[in-house]
């Protein structure tokens, strides 16, 4: 098969609604059709990164784990936006797993040079 | 132009359901070819073959089923995303021992790879939320 370079952008905070899992799905559908996956998260998308997250109490699946099969998947690029974190109080420290903190000006390089783009 | 468009959100709860819609006509009528329609997450409601709406208003499901149809275009609803909304085709309504059957004649239940092809055989995926 092809290849294509896919930049999935995780913008939604984690329990409110399905899209934070929806855009992890499909990110992980790429990985396994062997594309080359970037996972960016941005806007209210970075407290799906907040550590220590517990979901059991509201019924729901704590978004770590989910998060942690990125990498399991070959999704080597995750990524957070500087701007989005800045904004919420929130730094490198405060996050669950391993991401490259891109400024703005990467994150446009980001979009330009990929295949393709997915919102949710 | 060759697209796919990416829906992911319900006709009764959002516009961008309607805006999908009238893109795809718009790109069509316009020349353009859609090698695919997904929908997933909510969008599948797009794909609800029961769906009834008030008689001032636009029947979206059974708008797409025509458009879909009469342009033979491929469409597809996420198949976890469908089955927990209760959008079944006749094999997952007899495997599930559900009482009907509820998703568009014009559209079939696949995984997600249906949507990692879309954005390989297209110039541009379009996701509309």
């Amino acid at each position: 098969m092809q290849q294509k370079s896919l930049t999935f952008i995780a913008r939604q905070a984690p329990y409110g609604s399905n899209k934070a899992k929806l855009v992890i799905d499909a990110a992980l559908a790429a990985a396994v059709f062997e594309q080359k996956v970037n996972f960016l998260f941005m806007d209210d998308g970075v407290f799906q990164l907040v550590q220590n997250q517990n979901a059991e109490s509201i019924s729901s699946k704590t978004i770590g784990r989910a998060l942690e099969t990125l990498e399991l998947y070959g999704i080597e690029q995750a990524l957070v936006d500087s701007v989005s974190l800045e904004e919420r109080g929130l730094s490198a420290e405060d996050l669950a797993i391993s991401v490259k903190i891109l400024n703005v000006e990467q994150v446009r390089q980001l979009a330009a040079s990929s295949d393709v783009v997915i919102n949710l | 132009m060759k697209f796919s468009l990416l829906v992911s959100t319900s006709p009764a709860s959002s516009q961008g359901a309607m805006t999908a819609y009238q893109f795809a006509r718009a790109a069509v009528s316009q020349g353009h070819e859609i090698y695919r329609v997904f929908f997933y997450g909510d969008g599948v409601l797009n794909a609800n073959a029961l769906s009834t709406v008030p008689q001032d208003e636009i029947n979206l499901p059974r708008a797409w089923d025509e458009f879909l149809t009469n342009h033979n275009i491929e469409s597809v609803a996420c198949v976890s995303s469908a089955l927990v909304r209760g959008i079944l085709d006749s094999d997952e309504s007899a495997r599930h021992k559900m009482a009907g059957v509820s998703l568009l004649e014009s559209t079939q239940i696949a995984g997600l790879g249906q949507l990692v092809d879309a954005s390989m055989q297209s110039e541009r995926l379009i996701s509309f939320v």
